[in-house]
């Protein structure tokens, strides 16, 4: 009996963390001006907020069901995917120059995403929207 | 004998990986399952290993373990950061900038994983690789020291990679 409230505290913990990250991620989203900066408050909600939901699911299949670890999954796939979809979007800022230009790298000569294949040209300007 | 387990199990790791998403992906353990997805385990990786010819390097999984650790303990406490300077700061007073990270990383496998780990811990998105591999443009929602991230991240994430992956 003490278990199971336990659970049900921890699960309402859970749920009420993840509640707030996502809602700072959604306010984030509205109200950075900058689409590179907007690009953080999304990847974010996706770790911590997501994460906490998928805790408190965890906890609730345990305690009150079969237990199951799909969640771990879940997380697994989310944490790999991430990344990737919020690097395309940053490259397809790059490109349309909505942001600041990126400073020229030190060691090669430019941007994977601005090179161009070579041709014996010179690599394009962002060019401007 | 080792061409044919070469031939049978092009990705060994990766064998392992789908099984064990499989055996997760179901609702009750059976050992059928498993066994089913030890097929899928090694027909997927033979017909995709055309794709795919080399195998990624070995890397050491203690470390790893503890490298996840760290990352997630540093995700609670920076998305912490991040949700303050979000609800509190007004946009005009949000410094972001460009960071570029020198790399000392080689493999493909350990930029990847250093690249991912940037993305998820907030404050920082990793945007893009220099075209030959030398350094990585990440950017900062705010800082008044990007060298002090800069030396952050090579401190932190890349010296611990680097002893995993290479």
């Amino acid at each position: 009996m003490t278990l199971s409230a336990l659970a049900t505290f921890a699960i309402f913990l859970c749920l009420i963390i993840g509640s707030v990250f996502t809602l700072v991620a959604g306010i984030g989203l509205v109200k950075l001006n900058d689409s590179m900066a907007r690009l953080h408050a999304p990847t974010k909600a996706g770790t911590l907020g997501i994460g906490a939901f998928l805790v408190a699911s965890m906890i609730n299949s345990f305690t009150f069901g079969d237990g199951a670890l799909h969640e771990l999954l879940i997380m697994g796939f989310l944490f790999v995917t991430a990344p990737v979809s919020a690097n395309f979007i940053a490259k397809v800022t790059i490109h349309k120059g909505a942001c600041m230009t990126p400073p020229p790298p030190p060691q090669d000569d430019n941007w994977a995403t601005l090179s161009t294949p070579d041709d014996g040209q010179k690599p394009d300007e962002p060019t401007r929207a | 004998m080792k061409q044919a387990l070469r031939w049978l199990l092009p990705h060994p790791s990766l064998t392992l990986l789908l099984t064990l998403v499989w055996v997760l992906l179901q609702q009750t353990y059976s050992p059928g399952m498993a066994v089913f997805g030890l097929i899928l385990g090694i027909v997927i990786p033979i017909s995709t290993a055309r794709w795919w010819p080399d195998r990624p390097g070995r890397f050491r999984l203690l470390p790893m373990f503890s490298y996840v650790l760290l990352v997630v303990w540093d995700i609670i406490v920076a998305n912490i950061q991040v949700a303050w300077i979000v609800l509190t700061r007004p946009n005009a007073r949000i410094r972001s900038t460009w960071v570029i990270v020198p790399l000392d990383l080689r493999t493909p496998e350990a930029i990847t994983v250093l690249a991912g780990t940037i993305t998820l811990t907030p404050g920082t998105v990793s945007a893009d690789l220099s075209d030959e591999g030398h350094s990585l443009l990440v950017h900062a929602l705010d800082t008044d020291d990007p060298d002090a991230v800069r030396d952050d991240i090579k401190n932190r994430y890349e010296r611990r990679l680097k002893e995993i992956f290479e």
